[in-house]
């Protein structure tokens, strides 16, 4: 009894590491083929990020220059470190009424951990997160961003 | 064509030692200068082998990791070695305070020291030996376990927990590998009679030990492989370093070149071993042959006897590299458990089993 636990042991050892070698075995023969390193500065023409990589927060605008932001602040509460600022104006409407509008959706990149609280609270969907990575300067002031462009207005419809 | 072939490693050795014998006239000093000579070339072998072994170790690393490893400096990142080894030279070679300057110092001598002794009776090719003493098997089990006391020496003479703690460890392990390794020794000693490295090598004429051994010798081979791994201290039985728990073990405190006589030692280590492994198993620097097969046989011994023992002994380095980069790390407790209870059980069956099959002559 006690032998044939012993020798079950040995056995199970011996196996899983053999199957531990076959697998390094293979990618090591194979390594043309399996080799995950992205050899970054050298590949940046063809590098691409992942869906889910969070660069920065971005504004995305269409081709009228419209952008999806109402002004709401949801993402001002959210930010759990006070990134971004929302500066609102009243906009006259066609019909007379005025209607809280964004003047500067300011950003600042600094503050920012990427937690994408800002995102999620979004009810219109007007901030996403980029894939741009490459954030480094020698001013912290260029890192203060205004995400609306100029000139832009809310797109039709969203509320 | 044919010159090419005449000249081999003992035709170069035996011109040099007729050479020196013929024009000295002090029979003493022509010795002194062959030894000279034997050393400064070993020297030349050693120190690019180490560089080609770290760059190797580096590669296969990478490459079993999924990744490139070295791939800057140089082509092919070849030339990285010799990078770190400038960069180590630069280095200031510390000796921190409080510790014992003396044994601190002469670690690192020791430790390359026994593992440079271990390779004289190595048949490096047909008749290119250093020192074909009639107890080679013996003079490499007694010498390489000497190595640990260069360990324990730095370990000791750092001032240093973490150090201490690394030697120890090392003694505790070299204590009981030792006793596997040697049983594993002893199974060819038996099977061959003679302790002798070229005796050893000769009897392997008609076929390796590994083919002609059925499944014993095969047994005793795996053990040599793991139970030297955790003698020389390699990965997965790296406790006396342990880069996870402590630092660096005993070459924590060291800097400079006095640390990179360790790198030195754990390379030159690890082609010791496999050498071995290789002389003692598969055939040294024997051609390989099958049986009748007179054509194959008389083309495998056109293939230079260095060259056939190299491949074998890289063929071997590359197996405990894999071993390093495949297995998870023992815990000391592991660690004795796998010598107590597996592999010391498992090789004095297996010499019993070698003997019996010595007597009745079952071995091809």
């Amino acid at each position: 009894m006690f032998l044939t636990e012993y020798f079950r042991t040995v056995y199970k050892g011996v196996r899983s590491l053999l199957i531990g070698m076959k697998t390094t075995g293979y990618y090591f023969t194979h390594a043309r083929k399996e080799i995950k390193t992205e050899e970054y500065p050298d590949n940046r023409a063809t590098l691409t990020m992942f869906d889910r990589f969070k660069g920065e927060v971005t504004m995305p605008h269409d081709d009228n220059n419209e952008h999806r932001c109402t002004g709401c602040q949801a993402c001002e509460i959210a930010c759990p470190n006070g990134t971004i600022k929302i500066i609102t104006k009243q906009e006259l409407q066609p019909d007379g009424k005025k209607k809280k509008a964004i003047d500067t959706f300011v950003y600042h990149l600094e503050l920012c951990t990427l937690c994408n609280m800002c995102v999620t609270a979004c009810p219109s969907d007007a901030i996403k997160m980029g894939q741009s990575f490459e954030h480094s300067v020698y001013d912290k002031k260029q890192l203060k961003k205004v995400l609306n462009k100029p000139g832009s207005k809310i797109m039709e419809g969203v509320e | 064509m044919n010159l090419l072939l005449m000249v081999s490693f003992s035709s170069i050795a035996g011109g040099i030692h007729h050479w020196l014998v013929s024009n000295i006239a002090s029979e003493l000093l022509a010795k002194v200068i062959e030894m000279v000579i034997a050393g400064v070339a070993l020297l030349l072998f050693l120190v690019p082998l180490c560089f080609v072994l770290g760059y190797m170790e580096r590669k296969v690393a990478g490459f079993m990791q999924m990744r490139y490893g070295p791939n800057r400096v140089g082509p092919y990142g070849s030339l990285q070695i010799v990078a770190d080894t400038v960069k180590l030279l630069m280095k200031e070679g510390l000796t921190p305070t409080g510790s014992d300057k003396f044994l601190f110092n002469l670690a690192p001598v020791i430790v390359v020291v026994t593992c440079m002794l271990v390779i004289a009776p190595i048949a490096f090719a047909k008749d290119f030996q250093l020192w074909d003493i009639n107890i080679g098997v013996l003079y490499v089990s007694a010498i390489s376990s000497l190595a640990v006391i260069g360990i324990l020496m730095a370990g000791w003479s750092s001032y240093n927990k973490y150090s201490l703690l690394g030697a120890m460890r090392s003694g505790a392990q070299i204590v009981s590998y030792e006793l596997s390794v040697g049983l594993s020794l002893i199974s060819i000693v038996i099977l061959t009679g003679s302790l002798k490295m070229s005796d050893i090598v000769m009897s392997q004429e008609t076929g390796w030990w590994i083919f002609r051994g059925h499944l014993p010798v095969l047994i005793s081979f795996v053990i040599f492989v793991i139970a030297s791994t955790a003698e020389i201290n390699r990965a997965p039985f790296d406790l006396a370093e342990a880069e996870q728990e402590l630092t660096a073990g005993f070459h924590t405190e060291y800097a400079g070149m006095k640390f990179a006589m360790f790198l030195l030692a754990e390379y030159i280590n690890l082609f010791v071993v496999s050498a071995i492994a290789a002389t003692l198993f598969l055939g040294g620097w024997m051609p390989f042959h099958i049986g009748h097969w007179e054509a194959f046989n008389h083309i495998m011994d056109y293939v230079p006897s260095s060259l056939w023992f190299l491949s074998k002994t890289f063929f071997v380095i590359f197996i405990i590299m894999q071993f390093r980069w495949t297995f998870p790390r023992l815990r000391v407790d592991q660690l004795l458990t796998l010598e107590w209870k597996y592999l010391l059980p498992i090789s004095m069956v297996n010499t019993i089993l070698v003997t019996v099959m010595a007597i009745m002559g079952w071995h091809f």
